[in-house]
């Protein structure tokens, strides 16, 4: 089996199948994660590359596990700021790694659309780990394999993402792969901070975060950027919490069993409340191995052997 | 030196002819246009005769293009007016106005000079300077107008920036009437587009890439035909993009204010946001391409009369610099060798006739400029673009003449191209 | 045009025969488990672990086991194997795994489950055993158990069909 493209640009490049097949063999590298010898030979050989042009560490880290775990060699080029100013194009720190034999390389990039641009003018296959605005594909999907996990499928679920859509990678990300896979989806936040034009995508829009909640399965908590603040987005983060922060009382709101997901770091009493992040409900962690499992599988589904 | 256009399809708004004509040229200047076969007084020529056989294509006064930078002097790495105007000859362009954004800018006597005399040492076409509203486009202190109109400008502009001082731009609407030049006003409020690169709506918020909103444009042509109002000066609207903006300028002119035009670019009535969606710098412009109601409303001005003139806004960028991430990409468009096959698709889909389309591409930006040009009266400059309609042909960026490979029309399929261009009486004939 | 080989009826002798040979062979059924290789092994071994119960009154182990993992033409195919379940159901240290597939060619199947087997611990023992060999190896490998040697040529295709997943038992020959 294969994924369409030679490349992980976005969810928006992915159609069902794709994010399918993706899932089930992230489900299938979990079973692997579960045992001793956590490493199978698949990718032996092979290298892949980290191009990181803003500073992770738990994205980068997760992706490194996961080909090692299957036996990639790995290289982390961590860039600075400043040789993104004055050095090398993009284009060529690129061609160079793909000349040192890179057969995949993955790409966290402040301006969005760095992916797109790397996957035309590379042979390599191109991952894309955040891109400014844009998209952070995996992290949806891992969201997905962890709501699937959950709730048994995605289709006919009441999904609430809660903060800075604007600004957040994740959010859209997560928008499109809901939306494709036919579960609802609303949008909880400040007016300053959730674009209006996003209902032409199909979603619900709440600035009241009690009524946005009512039936809800999974609430999707994002991470506040404290910098937001200080540029009019919302007037201090003890107004934001009260507004839209994530309690317990909150939380009964929703549906019975609802789950509670954050892609993290989390800033506790800010969007979401100590007891709600360390609770039963809260799938946190399960992300995190979740957050493996897929990046193996995208690994190992984009090694085919292209052309 | 004689020259017979024979047998093509003559299209001249200022003598009010269409139809089958001959076309004699002398010296440097059209001599006649005549029907068909018919001889001066029955005699033979003297002299040498070229004959250009234009039988099935049109024959156009040169086109005129009152936008285009030619980035000489100081960015001759992007193009020179060497290349630039042999790109504008091979489009079929015969007299261009280059602006002043260069480096120096030219906000003085001396760099007119210095591009006037380039132009007639190494241009290929007649290029017109166009001088800068502010010293240094800072938008703080008027340039020297006169001195620099009599160096050779026909107009003034900022161009690739805005004034965004209202009374800076009231001052230069007045001043302006002293030489009845206009002044070309690039309409943007810098603080609502900001850091923008693509229209702001659904898809830019979709690609992740910040948003010009179509406010930033309207607001400031409100603006500046309001100064126009107030002055009584001439004002000239560059790059409309907007369906607003559109309007606005159709209800001024109905208001009466009869000093003002309007030109639009070929990419507003041809391409839309969509083009963006791929993060393809080639499609980066500024104003950003908009919406389809947008370029459909630009049709409509161009069609009703509120859009006076086609001018491309010929950006050309060196290839590394546009291919890069989008948002460090510069903006522009290398127009110059595709204005005559995007055009002409509005006489293909009804929008302006043909002689609407010579009146846009030809006269009208020439009487704006105040060039004698876009005619072929009798004993006007032998300027003419021989332009064959019947062939189809697939752009090709690569190879455009221009130093400026950015184009977001590279493959498409056109069926306009000059054939021949004939410019001061010189002949150039195209494959 | 497909040629049925074998039918239920002696598909079920073959099973009956391994199933005595591998209680003679171990003398008995301690410390063994099955394990069938995804897809085709794996019905066989839960037929025979129920054989082994029928005969010897005794539970083996079955366990399934994915090779997509450890194959060695990953890099030389378009698309990648699909990764399925594994589930030894076996401790596997100083046990005696029998590995069970439904058709032995080349061998490289077999070669990467013993890779994988080895990567979950240390077996006493690895033991084959197959329903079909149709010959051909490519590597050193030799089944313990074969239900029926089968000569073919490497255009032909030899199918078994199970019960288990709608039709009938059967061997074909494509």
């Amino acid at each position: 089996m294969s994924l369409k493209s030679k490349d992980l640009t976005g969810i928006k490049e992915l159609d069902t199948e794709d994010i399918e097949l993706i899932l089930d063999t992230a489900a299938g590298f979990k079973d692997v994660l579960g045992r001793d010898i956590k490493k199978v030979p698949a990718l032996r050989g092979k290298t892949a590359v980290n191009l990181f042009y803003e500073p992770s560490t738990r994205t980068r880290t997760s992706f490194e596990l996961a080909a090692k775990r299957l036996s990639t060699d790995v290289v982390n080029f961590s860039v600075s700021t400043s040789s993104v100013v004055k050095g090398e194009s993009l284009r060529d720190t690129a061609l160079t790694i793909q000349a040192l034999g890179a057969a995949l390389i993955i790409v966290r990039h402040p301006c969005s659309g760095a992916p797109h641009f790397l996957a035309r003018h590379l042979e390599a296959s191109v991952i894309n780990a955040g891109d400014g605005t844009d998209e952070h594909p995996t992290q949806a999907l891992l969201d997905l394999l962890t709501m699937r996990e959950k709730r048994g499928g995605i289709k006919g679920l009441e999904v609430a993402i809660v903060g800075d859509i604007l600004h957040s990678r994740v959010a859209k990300s997560n928008i499109y792969a809901l939306l494709k896979l036919g579960a609802g989806v609303r949008l909880i936040g400040p007016p300053t901070l959730v674009p209006s034009c996003m209902e032409e995508l199909g979603v619900r829009i709440f600035s009241d975060m009690d009524a946005g909640l009512e039936d809800v399965d999974i609430i999707m908590m994002l991470r506040i950027q404290m910098e937001r603040q200080g540029k009019g987005f919302f007037p201090s983060k003890e107004e934001y919490f009260k507004n839209w922060g994530l309690t317990a009382r909150r939380l009964m709101l929703a549906r019975k069993n609802a789950v509670v997901m954050h892609p993290g770091p989390m800033n506790r009493g800010v969007e979401i409340a100590s007891d709600v992040a360390d609770g039963r409900r809260s799938a946190i962690l399960e992300q995190v191995t979740n957050g493996l499992a897929v990046r193996m599988a995208v690994l190992y589904l984009l090694s085919g052997v292209k052309g | 030196m004689r020259v017979l256009i024979a047998e093509g399809r003559v299209i001249d708004p200022s003598q009010g002819i269409d139809g089958v004509r001959d076309v004699v040229i002398e010296d440097g200047k059209i001599k006649e246009v005549r029907e068909r076969g018919k001889r001066e007084g029955g005699k033979k020529a003297g002299g040498s005769r070229n004959v250009i056989a234009a039988e099935g294509m049109l024959v156009l006064p040169g086109l005129v293009d009152m936008h285009v930078h030619l980035r000489e002097p100081g960015f001759e790495y992007k193009e020179t007016i060497k290349t630039g105007t042999a790109a504008a000859l091979r489009g079929g362009i015969t007299s261009v106005c280059c602006m002043p954004n260069t480096n120096p800018v030219n906000d003085n006597s001396s760099v007119t000079e210095f591009i006037r005399k380039r132009a007639m040492q190494e241009g290929a076409c007649s290029v017109f300077p166009v001088g800068a509203i502010t010293k240094g486009q800072r938008g703080e202190e008027l340039a020297e107008f006169t001195m620099m109109y009599e160096a050779g400008c026909m107009a003034f502009s900022d161009d690739g920036r805005p004034v965004t001082d209202g009374m800076i731009m009231r001052r230069a609407l007045e001043y302006s009437k002293i030489l009845g030049a206009p002044v070309i006003s690039h309409c943007e409020d810098l603080s609502l587009s900001a850091g923008g690169v693509m229209n702001e709506g659904l898809l830019s918020v979709t690609l992740g890439l910040k948003g010009i909103p179509s406010q930033a444009e309207e607001i400031m042509v409100a603006r500046d035909i309001a100064l126009a109002e107030l002055t009584g000066g001439r004002l000239h609207i560059a790059h409309v993009s907007t369906a607003r903006s559109v309007e606005i300028i159709r209800a001024a002119k109905k208001r009466g204010i009869a000093d003002i035009t309007a030109e639009t670019c070929p990419h507003y009535f041809s391409i839309t946001e969509e083009a963006v969606r791929n993060y393809d710098t080639n499609a980066r412009v500024n104003p950003p391409l908009r919406r389809k109601r947008d370029v459909e409303a630009i049709m409509e001005g161009l069609r009703d009369g509120t859009i006076d003139a086609i001018a491309t806004d010929h950006a050309p960028h060196h290839m590394d610099e546009k291919q890069r991430e989008f948002d460090l990409a510069p903006s522009g468009i290398s127009g110059l060798e595709t204005s005559i096959g995007l055009s002409m698709r509005l006489v293909d889909d009804g929008v302006l006739s043909l002689m609407q389309l010579v009146e846009k591409m030809a006269f009208n930006p020439s009487a704006i400029a105040g060039l004698s040009k876009g005619t072929l009266k009798p004993g006007s400059d032998a300027d003419v673009t021989i332009v064959d309609t019947k062939t189809e042909y697939s752009v090709d960026a690569a190879r455009f003449v221009s130093k400026g490979k950015n184009s977001p029309f590279d493959s498409w399929v056109l069926h306009a191209r000059p054939a021949v261009t004939i410019c001061n009486g010189k002949v150039h004939r195209w494959e | 045009m497909a040629k049925k080989l074998l039918d239920k009826k002696d598909i079920d002798r073959m099973i009956t025969r391994m199933t005595h040979e591998i209680i003679e062979r171990n003398k008995g059924t301690r410390s063994l488990c099955l394990v069938g290789i995804q897809r085709g092994g794996v019905y066989l071994a839960r037929r025979l672990s129920a054989k082994l119960k029928e005969i010897e009154r005794k539970n083996v182990p079955v366990g399934t086991l994915d090779i997509a993992l450890y194959r060695d033409d990953i890099n030389v195919r378009k698309e990648q194997p699909v990764v399925r379940r594994t589930e030894l159901n076996c401790a596997v240290d100083n046990e005696k795994v029998v590995l069970v597939d439904d058709v032995l060619f080349t061998g490289r199947s077999i070669r990467a489950a013993m890779d994988a087997i080895m990567d979950f611990g240390r077996p006493a023992a690895i033991q084959l055993a197959v329903l079909v060999d149709r010959g051909h190896r490519e590597l050193p490998i030799k089944a313990d158990f074969v239900g029926k040697n089968i000569p073919t040529s490497l255009s032909e295709t030899v199918r078994v069909q199970f019960e288990e997943e709608g039709g009938e038992d059967r061997v074909i020959l494509e």
